[in-house]
């Protein structure tokens, strides 16, 4: 019952163009990236955005590849809300909306070929790296989705791995004193926008997300469009999706900026 | 055959032709049956060249466990799985986080089309079997879904239609098979309300500039209104069978 009564009265401020918070429509709240702060693991950010965090860290190890891509390092996404982000979260294994939200960023990294896996592979056939990317919520106030993808992506940015070479008798040696960047070749950005009665709005906040009737989320990478994923349990009209899509693309171009200034890559 | 050890696979050929022999914008031949799981409310079966699925719909009915219920709507649950002999090689039956997504994408793609508010403090379950896969199964699970919800009687908006648009060797294609998913560049499944006009389940993975997402969209509203014209014959012609079985059983 709740959210109906708030869900009327974001209505109502929204047709005069105002939101809870004072933003405009088209307005991603205060963008923070905090990198390597994490020293155990080979990269890590903790990202804000507004009053949501999340934080990324990538830990990695030499694996065998997958049977279809012999020459081609593995990369594993898994997120957890964990109950210290919300009171909504409950301990235990992922639920739906976390691995949906660690499928996405996957599909964001992978499709936009943000690492070069070719260059992880150290033996073909036999031994590759594996990166693992594990993201978890410390604070969610709506949009966990981008905050935990550019967590992810920071955190990618950010990661060295020991070199690791093959010697005569055909085994892998790892040099744990020289370490190296990952083969970065692009920076994905990931961009929701939020659909209430007939506003569409950039990067919700919890308050918004609640009454929303539907999301977009999009994974942008040099203004092309590598993943989207629809969600919520209503529908939008081509027009609409297209107004999202062209939208989210302005506000990715913006947080690349944003991003590029502070890691310092590019 | 195919040589997949090779790494160029040609997925159009030099007539313009998709490997299964169809042009860039044709679609399988789908097949919709209604009704065929006796203790289903309702049930739908669609075979979609080799993607051959199950759908039944339980509900509206009580909601277990008890304090999910809502008190203004039905909860709408989904259970999209692949059995184990669907794949080449056999998937364990437990869930896979692709399978959870799909359920979510999918029970998403149908609760914009059922009118929820007419059973608060109720469900309605929607279980998807893939007995076969080769692709877009996804889709052909709404089309199935969609088709069950309907003949369950349960009140509707609209049906909603799926379908998935690839792209391969750089043209845009319908209705995407395995092979043309595995090696593709681009996978897009796409559903709507075809009468309403709203985009119900969209998913992207690979790179597409915006103008082509444009065109693959128009493709896929248009696939969607074919496919909608034969969940809406399929339905008719349950009720036709139907009808005919209940005025042949009052004369004996």
């Amino acid at each position: 019952m709740i959210p109906k009564i708030k869900r009327r009265q974001m209505l109502d401020m929204l047709s005069s163009g105002l939101r809870v918070d004072g933003r405009g429509l088209e307005d991603l709240r205060p963008v923070e990236i905090k990198c390597r702060s994490v020293n155990n693991a080979e990269g890590s950010a903790e990202v804000r955005l507004g009053k949501t965090l999340a934080i990324a860290g990538v830990k990695t190890s030499i694996g065998t590849p997958f049977a279809d891509t012999p020459d081609m390092g593995v990369l594993i996404v898994n997120a957890e809300f964990l109950p210290i982000a919300s009171p909504s979260f409950e301990p235990g294994p992922p639920d739906e909306n976390a691995i949906e939200l660690a499928r996405v960023i996957d599909r964001g990294l992978r499709r936009s070929e943000m690492i070069d896996l070719r260059q992880l592979c150290i033996l073909p056939g036999k031994a590759v790296w594996e990166l693992w990317v594990d993201i978890h919520a410390l604070n969610h106030d709506g949009n966990l989705m981008d905050t935990s993808a550019l967590a992810a992506v920071a955190a990618l940015l950010t990661s060295e791995v020991p070199k690791a070479m093959v010697n005569e008798k055909g085994e892998v040696i790892v040099n744990k004193n020289e370490k190296q960047k990952l083969p970065i070749k692009c920076i994905p950005i990931t961009i929701t926008v939020a659909k209430i009665g007939d506003k569409l709005l950039v990067d919700p906040c919890l308050d918004e997300e609640e009454v929303a009737d539907v999301f977009l989320t999009a994974t942008f990478v040099d203004d092309k469009v590598c993943t989207i994923q629809k969600r919520g349990e209503k529908g939008l009209t081509e027009e609409e999706t297209l107004k999202c899509l062209r939208v989210a693309q302005r506000k990715a171009r913006e947080l690349l900026k944003i991003v590029k200034e502070v890691i310092g890559y590019g | 055959m195919l040589n997949t050890k090779n790494k160029k696979i040609v997925l159009i050929d030099s007539d313009g032709r998709r490997v299964d022999g169809r042009r860039p914008d044709e679609m399988r031949d789908i097949k919709i049956k209604v009704g065929i799981l006796e203790n289903a409310d309702g049930s739908a079966y669609v075979e979609q060249g080799n993607t051959k699925i199950y759908a039944a719909v339980y509900g509206p009915r009580e909601v277990h466990p008890r304090h999910l219920a809502l008190p203004d709507r039905a909860i709408v649950r989904c259970r999209y799985h692949m059995t184990p002999f669907s794949v080449e090689e056999r998937k364990s039956p437990a869930p896979t986080r692709r399978e959870i997504e799909l359920s979510k994408v999918i029970r998403e793609a149908l609760t914009p089309a059922i009118v929820v508010e007419q059973f608060p403090f109720s469900s309605i379950d929607v279980f998807v079997e893939v007995i076969n896969a080769d692709g877009s199964t996804r889709c052909a699970s709404i089309v199935a879904a969609s088709v069950a919800l309907a003949s369950a009687g349960i009140p509707m908006r609209d049906l909603v239609a799926a379908c998935s648009i690839g792209k391969v060797d750089s043209v845009l294609v319908l209705d995407v098979t395995d092979i043309e998913d595995k090696y593709g560049e681009v996978d897009l499944p796409f559903a709507m309300m075809p009468n309403r006009g709203e985009i119900t389940l969209l998913q992207l993975d690979g790179v597409l500039r915006l103008e082509e997402l444009e065109k693959a969209i128009s493709m896929a509203t248009k696939a969607c209104k074919e496919i909608y014209e034969k969940q809406k014959k399929a339905l008719k012609e349950k009720y036709v069978e139907l009808r005919k079985a209940i005025i042949e059983g009052g004369k004996t």
